[in-house]
């Protein structure tokens, strides 16, 4: 965008944002809401604490383990339904009611079926992940060029070379978009599985600040997260990009 | 004068060949030969079956009856003695030129170096030398059955089927490849299955044309333009001998156009 003859750069609305904020901030509208300033000093003074490296720690250990299920599991199981009718016919309903449901419900039951630990905190994650992984692999198979498939055959590939040379490149654009989307519900999902399951890592600073009322230190993890799931979804979006060359050329 | 195209060896048969597809018989009981080291066209008008009985003979469909035989072997499926150019290219969009013309060493398990050799040797005969780090999508249609063609014969397969490969292309540029396809005939010594439904193209470009009538489909008629392959390229299409074959074509599958 251009203002007066300058050439904004991206998300430069953020200050604006970011000034109403402190504004609001200073002239003391509400408890729950500290200037910025504040936060982000806070923000500098908790990074480097014990406290927090262990919440960081425990939360992306959490968060990798749930998001690697999540796409081992969900793009070979989606790039298996676009290629067989029968599988598809059998797994469809359940991926659709899954990404629809309130897994935050299910989070009690997977308390009883996993226990109180890690485990459990990993599985919702990957809970929260999986569906649009799965349903994103399923389209990218489906609008797949047959003539690709037949040429693959008239060379001689076998099954495991169409699926390594042909589906899962064919069908990686949409790939992409299903991890970049899963990742960021994975996020929603580890935050939620820390509050519910067991409170540790960012659930358990969340928790910790919230009920002493430490609201700058409050914003200030909140921020991080946000960051942090901005950053990988940035990546993501990178990427995707990088084969969006070929992906309207399929 | 050729040689004489009966008692010259057959590369490829198809023996009572059906194909049914639920109700609807696409083939039937269908017989032909096809001889080495000439060029087969399949014409007729659309829903005759000729790219149905392509596909079989590639083993990319099973008949329902009858079998293809290719150099003495019951076809079961795709093989090496077989390759294909598809009408729509089928090019990997996210493969460069180099790794789709070596794409079918590369399913045939032809070491990296080894068969990117192969592929530059006929990226450079089909006159593309140069475009061996383009992508699919910058190259024009003809350039792109460019690759598709070079990757058919960078396999060197005994039998190359070409499912309506000019269909896709301008006018201009077909012309060129069918004058290149005549040259391919002539210095490969490949034989070559053309499934056309332009009566000029298989006239001019074959030295057999089996006429296929729908529904349910079998070989009306087999002509042999003997006296063409003797002529210049550029003069064919003003040779009378290859105008009456395209009026004689044209008077029997008229009848078949809607």
């Amino acid at each position: 965008m251009k203002v007066f003859g300058y050439r904004l750069p991206g998300m430069s609305s953020l200050i604006i944002w970011a000034l109403l904020w402190e504004i609001i901030g200073q002239i003391g509208f509400s408890f729950f809401v500290p200037p910025l300033s504040d936060v982000v000093s806070t923000l500098f003074e908790i990074l480097p604490s014990a406290a927090f490296q262990k919440a960081l720690f425990e939360t992306g250990y959490a968060f990798s383990a749930g998001v690697f299920f999540a796409v081992v599991i969900g793009i070979p199981t989606g790039i298996f339904m676009g290629k067989s009718r029968l599988i598809d016919e059998l797994l469809l309903p359940w991926v659709n009611i899954f990404l629809s449901a309130p897994l935050t419900a299910l989070v009690p039951v997977l308390m009883v079926l996993f226990g109180f630990g890690m485990k459990s905190i990993i599985i919702t994650t990957t809970l929260f992940a999986i569906w649009i992984i799965i349903l994103n692999a399923r389209a990218g198979v489906m609008q797949i060029d047959r003539s690709l498939v037949e040429m693959a055959r008239s060379f001689g590939a076998s099954a495991w070379d169409s699926f390594t040379k042909i589906y899962f490149w064919a069908a990686l654009p949409e790939i992409l978009g299903g991890v970049r989307i899963g990742i960021i519900r994975a996020v929603k999902g580890v935050i939620i599985g820390q509050l519910l399951i067991s409170i540790v890592g960012f659930g358990a600073l969340f928790e910790l600040y919230s009920s002493n009322f430490l609201m700058s230190h409050f914003w200030a993890v909140l921020i991080v997260l946000f960051a942090l799931a901005f950053s990988i979804s940035e990546v993501l979006a990178f990427l995707e990009r990088k084969v969006a060359y070929y992906a309207a050329k399929r | 004068m050729p040689d004489n195209v009966v008692n010259s060896e057959i590369a490829v048969s198809a023996r009572n060949i059906s194909k049914t597809y639920g109700e609807v018989e696409a083939l039937k009981n269908l017989s032909l030969d096809f001889p080495r080291g000439q060029l087969t066209s399949l014409l007729g008008p659309s829903g005759c079956g000729k790219t149905t009985l392509l596909k079989i003979i590639a083993g990319l469909l099973e008949p329902s009856s009858g079998q293809v035989v290719v150099g003495g072997k019951t076809v079961t499926g795709p093989g090496a003695d077989r390759a294909f150019v598809f009408q729509d290219f089928a090019l990997l969009p996210w493969a460069n030129v180099l790794r789709n013309v070596a794409f079918g060493l590369e399913l045939r398990g032809v070491a990296k170096s080894e068969r990117e050799n192969i592929a530059e040797k006929y990226i450079a005969d089909v006159g593309l030398a140069g475009f061996e780090k383009s992508f699919p999508h910058e190259l024009s249609g003809g350039m792109r059955q460019r690759v598709g063609l070079a990757r058919a014969l960078s396999v060197d397969a005994q039998v190359l089927l070409m499912d309506e490969p000019f269909s896709a292309v301008d006018e201009q540029t077909r012309r060129k490849f069918q004058e290149d396809l005549l040259q391919l005939v002539a210095n490969e010594n490949k034989t070559f299955i053309f499934v056309t439904h332009s009566i000029e193209e298989a006239v001019y470009v074959s030295d057999q044309i089996a006429i296929l009538l729908p529904r349910p489909s079998r070989v009306s008629d087999i002509i042999r333009p003997t006296g063409l392959r003797e002529k210049d390229v550029g003069t064919i299409r003003r040779d009378p001998e290859y105008l009456d074959i395209v009026d004689q074509i044209w008077a029997s599958l008229k009848t078949y156009v809607e």
